[in-house]
């Protein structure tokens, strides 16, 4: 044996017990993750409403939480970040992009309403609440208390305004003029707005959702918290805000419209029987309806929900953390996250699955667009039809025409999945609302075939 | 010259034993094994163990049954690729949550289904076509 065989004996030697125990020292490592470790560093209580508290013990959960304030396009969603100069009446140095800008038929759909003045892209629940507190819409109108139902996390504040009674806190909040509302408030929807400190489960806080549930059971004792299977719970927390909502009478309490039903036309119908309209229609004198955000309605019609899907099982799916099973609480398009959102289910290519939900939201962007080219074609002829002296009731006529084509239109647009919730459904609402165009067109035109004489 | 010998002797033997105690800690020999739990020495796997033994095969087949071919050579071939590939994923992270099937394992459990149900499956089969028994019976090993 020479002296440079030796050598690269002890070379290979080395590396090979290099490799050997890096392997080990790895498989020590994952057999450690498989453990679970928790270590509860506070104890947390009802009154801690910082998210960041909460982290301390859950810190997994927490960091992808924070991964919200993600500015992520997709093909028909997400907010893309766009750069703006701050101002003192406005620090922000980033905001999405302006959906006025992207379709200006919208301005002239919400014409009179302070939606025509700035509307965009949502962006992630982090920036909920700064998004609120600086949209031009403050300026053009004085906004109630009730806004901040659903910008801020709000049970803690509702707990003791009410002194320990949270419906009567909600009410003290829906009551306040919005600038004193937020002095309430210091963050944006938080850990305790969907668990229970103490056992984390998932529960509701918001007492409009309660009371919206009990209004579609026709049950006044029904309580999802005690009542709803945990599958329930997963769509339930979501739906305290992604949901079609109005500010009921002088002390404008959140109501969610649902007694006849979850579905556009039944909401519709809802509004027309206790007589709302969120505000008249600048250019037609219209009594007209917005409609906002309804995916908790809209997933209700849909397939998935069907099957009992829930919102959680596809915009926060179950992730891995090392041996960790977590949900994602970094929540966000499932379309950002096929993996782990859809192909649970669907053994399909990401390509593939990508595709079909493409395919889908193409049509109804078609659709939808088809529908406001007749919205806006009703709105010209009843501007037309004023200044020519057209008969009241005919106006009249038309006016409600517009008032159901805008609401079931908007209702699609507003509607945070470009169709994709409930497809079908979406297609049903949109052929209503083109139908109602239609019908407001024909009360304005004159008669263009003679009755047919007797035969 | 003896020295060099020993010396170059306890190198050999320090790498071989790391490696054998690293073989037992890993439980390398419960991979030559017929024994369901042993796929699941990875937490990986922790998921489809555990609904394999809620599933209705869990009875009549174990991960071998459907996931290996019936026969020595090539049940021992499968368990060496799959391992390798395995074990590489697993230790470099690289891997998403939610694995799916490659088209050669896919193949294996294919001819799997068949080789228990063939009288069934061959008297349903269309002419000059197969289709994928888990096109439809997705669930019956595991979720």
């Amino acid at each position: 044996m020479t002296k440079k065989t030796l050598i690269l004996t002890v070379i290979i030697a080395a590396l090979g017990a290099l490799a050997i125990t890096a392997l080990l020292v790895n498989i020590f490592e994952r057999k450690s993750e498989a453990r679970n470790p928790f270590y509860r560093v506070v104890a947390l209580n009802d009154t801690i409403s910082d998210p960041a508290v909460w982290g301390k013990n859950f810190p997994m959960q927490f960091d992808d939480y924070r991964r919200t304030v993600d500015q992520v396009r997709t093909h028909f969603g997400g907010s893309e970040a766009v750069p703006r100069t701050p101002t003192g009446a406005d620090p922000r140095s980033v905001v999405a992009q302006s959906k006025l800008e992207a379709d200006p038929r919208l301005k002239t759909m919400w014409a009179g309403y302070a939606f025509s003045k700035d509307f965009r892209e949502e962006r992630g629940h982090a920036y909920m609440l700064i998004d609120q507190l600086y949209t031009e819409r403050q300026k053009v109108v004085k906004q109630p208390g009730t806004c901040i139902n659903c910008h801020a996390s709000t049970y803690v504040a509702m707990k003791q305004l009410g002194n320990g009674d949270l419906f009567a806190g909600f009410a003290k909040i829906n009551h306040m003029p919005y600038f004193e509302a937020r002095k309430y408030v210091q963050h944006p929807v938080a850990c305790i707005d969907c668990h229970d400190p103490s056992t984390m489960q998932l529960r509701v806080t918001r007492p409009a959702f309660i009371l919206g549930l009990r209004a579609l059971k026709k049950d006044p004792n029904y309580d999802p918290n005690s009542m709803a299977t945990r599958q329930e719970m997963r769509a339930f927390v979501c739906g305290q805000c992604h949901v079609e909502y109005y500010f009921q009478g002088p002390e404008k309490t959140l109501v969610f419209p649902w007694a006849n039903g979850l579905h556009a036309d039944d909401i519709l119908a809802y509004y027309d029987q206790v007589k709302q309209n969120d505000w008249t229609h600048a250019e037609t004198g219209a009594g007209v309806l917005k409609a906002q955000h309804p995916e908790f309605e809209m997933w209700n019609q849909g397939i998935h929900a069907r099957s009992g899907v829930a919102c959680a099982d596809c915009h926060m799916p179950y992730k891995r953390e090392g041996a960790l099973k977590i949900s994602d609480h970094h929540v966000r398009s499932p379309l950002l996250n096929i993996n782990r959102a859809c192909q649970t289910c669907h053994r399909w290519p990401e390509e593939e699955l990508k595709a079909r939900v493409d395919m889908i939201q193409t049509r109804t962007f078609e659709m939808r667009n088809t529908a406001m080219d007749a919205l806006m074609a009703l709105i010209a002829d009843i501007k037309t039809a004023q200044t020519g002296g057209a008969p009241p009731e005919q106006l009249a006529s038309a006016r409600n025409f517009q008032r159901r084509a805008q609401f079931l239109l908007d209702f699609v647009e507003a509607e945070n999945s470009t169709g994709f919730h409930a497809p079908q459904e979406a297609a049903r609402v949109l052929t209503l609302s083109i139908d109602a165009s239609r019908k407001g067109e024909m009360v304005l035109r004159p008669m263009v075939t003679k009755p047919l004489p007797p035969s | 010259m003896r020295l060099t010998l020993i010396v170059a002797g306890v190198l050999i033997g320090v790498v071989l034993g790391i490696g054998g105690y690293t073989f037992i800690y890993a439980k390398g020999y419960s991979y030559l094994t017929n024994n369901p739990a042993a796929c699941a020495n990875c937490h990986v796997m922790d998921g489809y163990y555990a609904s394999w033994q809620k599933g209705p095969h869990h009875i009549v087949a174990v991960c071998n049954d459907c996931h290996t071919p019936h026969n020595v050579f090539g049940k021992y071939a499968v368990k060496a690729s799959n391992g390798f590939r395995h074990s590489f994923y697993f230790t470099s992270g690289r891997y998403p949550d939610t694995i799916l099937i490659t088209p050669g394992s896919a193949r294996v459990t294919e001819n799997a289904c068949r080789s228990c149900h063939g009288e069934i499956t061959s008297a349903i089969e269309p002419h000059g076509g197969r289709i994928s028994c888990i096109r439809c019976h997705a669930e019956v090993g595991h979720l």
